[in-house]
Parts: structure tokens; C-alpha cells; sequence
């Protein structure tokens, strides 16, 4: 082997600051702030970290669903694109407010009401209200730790019928053991389109899994899923139940499918890259090997043509 | 150092050679030690002499040139490059040959290459034997099931010197996997990883060198592969069914 030769080419700034974004918004679910930790003890320079974090934690944050909590107890926001008001102000539709956060530190700073320019129309807020509570039932069956929240991202202002409209459910799980060296979270996006003038709701259904396991060693999955359904438009009670029954089903039937692809794992998957015996089912012959020619018995051995 | 492995082993495996060159800008004093500790997927040349694939690996390399198991020879051509002793090229030139056939018979295709050199601090030498196998349905993945599959295995054991009619096998063992599966209903499944073990033994020569190493690798190499999947992706499996527990369950746990 011969010896390394690295040359000192020194990285701009902005490169270390491009890299070191790039280890913060590639961290597993709820990993990021390990991650931090990690990287400015690597890159040495906290100006260049703080940059780099002020621009990927917001990103993390959203893509990942975070949950944070109000200062006074008293309830939760999801940080998602679907509520953001401003870069670091986001709606609670259930309790009407508007919390502060500070993406970085993943906490959320204060809370006030909402402004009713901020929140949907009386006509809007009935349907979400609806299916909020039918989500909310669900959630609190299907996921021991789930959270959940319901949006209106197209269409807050729409005063009665006439008009298309847009909701957005969003669910998401996590579970964070540390300890255990496991980490994993679940996040499922809903999009529900309310066509008044098909009379009908277009749904489309994201859904992403991820675990990483890491004791010894480094292993990860990542799973996901797009789902399309359709139901009818009707009074808001009516549309709470059909989407969360369209919902329930789509992520029940995901979650099977997810457990066949696990259990196809050993005997199927799996032999596609390394089988668990050769085709004799006996251990490789390795005694045949002290002499050269022996290479000609193994073959024969093993029923080989050469 | 240990916060830069600690970076490591938080990014997916399947961005492990971006981590890693970022890791080596930002550290370019670390680089041998980044380079030695963290598992790269393996690379492949193809030797002009027989038509051969062989593996690349940093055993194998001198300067910008690696050697080929099969040919001796260095690609690109390299003058005043390393060579193994003629003793010890005997045995690689045996190894790679059986090593093939183990291959063949575990892994249905996948390419090996198996590289000896001279330990330059003790007597002994230094064996590598790796192995790279592509399980794709359009690679070689015969009963078609995976969107994507790669398994690279890197097994370096240090064999001490003879004593007493016996040696020591030290065997460092690497599997970096992947695979993703892709279906209608189920849409993308993509599980991957990377293991690194220890085994060490001391074993009577009289079998051969050859067959002493081979019995250790096979025996890690189940182990790693039981390992993989119901330690490391069952435990993902566990997550999963943690986050949402499948609806029999759910049913039947108390109200909280």
C-alpha cells in the first residue's frame, strides 16, 4: 500500500457552510440536534454552524412535522409548510393561536390568538373543525403517540358553497429511544381537495416511515407511499367520517403491506442478494482446498461443469 | 475523530461516500483514519487480459493503480509498483479460484477478489476477501423481487505466524447492504445498512491456510447475515409497529 497524499486545499466558507447544512437536513428523525452536536465539534467554527443552522433547521422542522409544545403547557403546534404564517410563526387552528418558535433551539417561544384575518371563514372552519375531531378520535386509537392537525391551504376566505377548497391532514408519530439506539417516525399528509362543482373530494395520500437502529452498526428504512381516493361531497359531518374512514383504511392497509414486505424479508428478498446455505444445503467444502488441483474436485463435488 | 464517526453512523448508509468526502474536506488531517474506519461500497475494474471483473480496494492499490487478482497485473500499467512474494501469489492465485466458487454457490453470481500481501510489522501476512454482489432484478437477482439490492462484503484477516503447528486469524468482517423494493399497493420499501464484526482464532495449520480462512469468513458471514436481518431489521420492524400498531393490537390494549 502506498502512502496517502491529501493536498491542503482549503474550503471557502461557504462550501463548509454547504456541508455542514447538508449533515443537519440529513439527520434521521429526531436526531438532528446529536447531529449538531457532532458537527460543530467537526467544523470548528461556530459563526459558519450558526449560518448553516439558521437555514436547515426551519427546513428539517417542516419536512419532519416537529411537535412543540406551548410555553404555558397547554397544547401543541406542528411545524409544517401548510400553517406557516411567517418564517417562524405557525397556526394552531384547534385553539385558534399563533405560536412563535425558534427553529434552531426547537422551541416554541410564546403564544397569542389568532388574527381573523389569520384564521378560515365560519364556512370553511365548519368543515375543518369537523374533521379535525373525526382525525383526532382516530389518531388517539391508531398511534399511541400520534398528533394530528387539519389546515385549509386553498380557499380560507371562501364565504358558503360555490367555491373548491383545499384541506390538508396532517399525522404524524415519532418515537425516540435513544437509549435503545432506535429512533423512528411516521408522517402521513392528506391532501382533500373540496370540489364544489363536481361535488365530489379528490384525496391524495402521502405517507413516509422511517427507523434507524444504530447499535453496533447502522441500519435504516425508509418507506413510502402515495394513495388517491375519491368521496362524495356532502355537509361536513358526513365528509369528517367518510375522510377519516378513506384515511383509516388507506394507512391500515399500508401497514400490512409494510409487515408482508418484512416477512417476504428472509426466505425471499433477501436470497436475491445472499442465500442462508448454498443450493446442497451443507457448508462450503473448504477441507478440498490444500492442493491446487483439488479446485477440479470441489467442482466435482459440487456437480460444476467446467 | 469521534464526532466525525458519529456523523457517520447517523446519515443513511445510502449517503455514506457523500458523508464521507465531506467529512474528508472539512478533515483532511483525519484522512487515513476516515478512510480505514468508514465503509465505502466497493468499486469495480475490469481486467483487459481475461475479461475479468476484479475488486478495488486499498489493498490492491498502488499510487492510482490497482492489481488484479487474476492478471498480477496493475491497471493502469504502474512501474516499480508493489507485488506480493511468489509464494504468496500462489496462494492468492488459489484463493481467488475456490473463493469464486464460494461466491458462486452463497451469492448466485456477485464478483470476488481476494488480495495477500506481507505484514510489514510481524511475520504473517494479511489477507482481504471481498465480495460484491448486485441483487437487482436487472443485475443479478434471479428471482427478480428487488427494485435495487447491492451487498458488499470486506473481510481483512491478519494471520499471525506459525507456532506449534498453529496460527492466529484475526478477522475484521464489513457487510454494507441495501435493497428496495417497489410494488402497486405497497410503494417503495428501502432497507440498508452497514455491520462491522470481530473474530479471532487460533487454528492448527494442517487444513491449509486457505480453509481456515475460508471457515471463518462463512461462519461470519452467516452470522452477519442472520444479524442483518433479524436484529437490525427487525428492530425497524418494531419501530414501525410501535408508531402504529397493527389493528389486532390496538384493539385489545386498554384504554390509556
Amino acid at each position: 500500500m502506498a502512502e496517502e497524499e491529501y493536498p491542503d486545499v482549503e474550503l471557502s466558507d461557504k462550501q463548509k457552510k454547504e456541508i455542514a447544512k447538508w449533515f443537519l437536513l440529513n439527520s434521521p428523525a429526531g436526531e438532528i440536534q446529536y447531529v449538531a452536536k457532532d458537527l460543530r465539534s467537526v467544523l470548528n467554527d461556530e459563526r459558519i454552524y450558526n449560518e448553516a443552522a439558521q437555514e436547515a433547521f426551519p427546513l428539517y422542522n417542516k419536512s419532519h412535522i416537529i411537535c412543540l409544545e406551548f410555553p404555558d403547557r397547554s397544547g401543541d403546534v406542528l411545524i409544517t409548510s401548510y400553517n406557516e404564517l411567517d418564517k417562524n410563526e405557525y397556526l394552531d387552528p384547534r385553539t385558534a393561536q399563533v405560536a412563535t418558535v425558534n427553529h434552531v433551539k426547537q422551541v416554541c417561544t410564546e403564544v397569542r390568538p389568532a388574527a381573523d384575518e389569520e384564521l378560515p371563514s365560519p364556512y370553511i372552519e365548519d368543515f375543518r373543525c369537523t374533521l379535525d375531531a373525526e382525525i383526532l378520535k382516530y389518531v388517539g386509537e391508531a398511534y399511541p403517540k400520534g398528533i394530528c392537525s387539519v389546515y385549509c391551504v386553498n380557499g380560507k376566505d371562501v364565504e358558503g358553497p360555490g367555491s373548491n377548497f383545499e384541506l390538508v391532514v396532517v399525522i404524524s408519530a415519532v418515537k425516540n429511544s435513544p437509549k435503545n439506539f432506535c429512533n423512528g417516525s411516521w408522517r402521513s399528509v392528506w391532501n382533500i381537495e373540496f370540489k364544489d362543482d363536481m361535488q365530489m373530494l379528490a384525496i391524495r395520500g402521502k405517507i413516509q416511515v422511517d427507523a434507524h437502529y444504530f447499535e453496533e452498526g447502522n441500519v435504516q428504512l425508509d418507506a413510502k407511499n402515495e394513495c388517491r381516493d375519491e368521496t362524495m361531497f356532502q355537509a361536513p359531518d358526513d365528509c369528517a367520517l367518510s375522510i377519516t374512514n378513506t384515511i383509516r383504511h388507506h394507512e391500515a392497509e399500508y401497514l400490512a403491506s409494510l409487515e408482508e414486505s418484512y416477512s417476504n424479508l428472509p426466505d425471499t428478498t433477501f436470497k436475491d442478494l445472499r442465500r442462508k446455505l448454498p443450493v446442497t444445503r451443507t457448508l462450503f467444502p473448504w477441507h478440498n482446498t490444500l492442493q491446487f488441483s483439488l479446485t477440479r474436485d470441489i467442482q466435482k463435488e459440487l456437480g460444476i461443469g467446467k | 475523530m469521534e464526532a466525525a464517526m458519529g456523523l457517520i453512523r447517523r446519515m443513511h448508509p445510502k449517503k455514506s461516500q457523500t458523508a464521507l468526502s465531506a467529512l474528508l474536506s472539512l478533515l483532511p488531517h483525519h484522512s487515513s483514519d476516515l478512510l480505514s474506519q468508514v465503509d465505502q461500497p466497493l468499486q469495480v475494474l475490469c481486467d483487459v487480459d481475461c475479461g475479468k471483473e476484479f475488486i478495488l480496494c486499498e489493498y490492491n492499490r498502488d499510487a492510482d493503480s490497482y492489481r488484479s487478482p487474476w492478471s498480477n497485473k496493475y491497471h493502469p500499467p504502474l512501474e516499480d509498483a508493489l507485488y506480493p512474494s511468489s509464494e504468496l501469489r500462489k496462494l492468492e492465485i488459489e484463493a481467488n479460484e475456490v473463493f469464486a466458487i464460494y461466491c458462486d454457490q452463497y451469492y448466485e453470481g456477485g464478483i470476488s477478489s481476494v488480495y495477500l500481501w506481507e505484514d510489514d510489522y510481524k511475520e504473517g501476512f494479511i489477507a482481504c476477501f471481498l465480495i460484491k454482489k448486485d441483487g437487482s432484478k436487472t443485475g443479478q437477482g434471479r428471482r427478480g423481487y428487488l427494485q435495487e439490492g447491492a451487498w458488499d462484503a470486506i473481510h481483512v484477516i491478519e494471520v499471525g505466524p506459525e507456532e506449534e503447528g498453529a496460527a492466529h486469524y484475526c478477522l475484521t468482517s464489513t457487510v454494507m447492504l441495501s435493497l428496495t423494493t417497489n410494488g402497486e399497493s405497497s410503494g417503495t420499501f428501502s432497507l440498508s445498512g452497514s455491520i462491522r464484526r470481530q473474530m479471532n482464532m487460533d487454528l492448527a495449520i494442517a487444513d491449509g491456510h486457505l480453509c481456515n480462512m475460508g471457515r471463518m469468513i462463512e461462519e461470519m458471514e452467516g452470522k452477519l447475515r442472520n444479524s442483518l436481518d433479524q436484529v437490525y431489521f427487525g428492530k425497524t420492524k418494531e419501530m414501525v409497529c410501535t408508531l402504529r400498531p397493527p389493528a389486532e393490537v390496538v384493539m385489545r390494549l386498554p384504554n390509556s
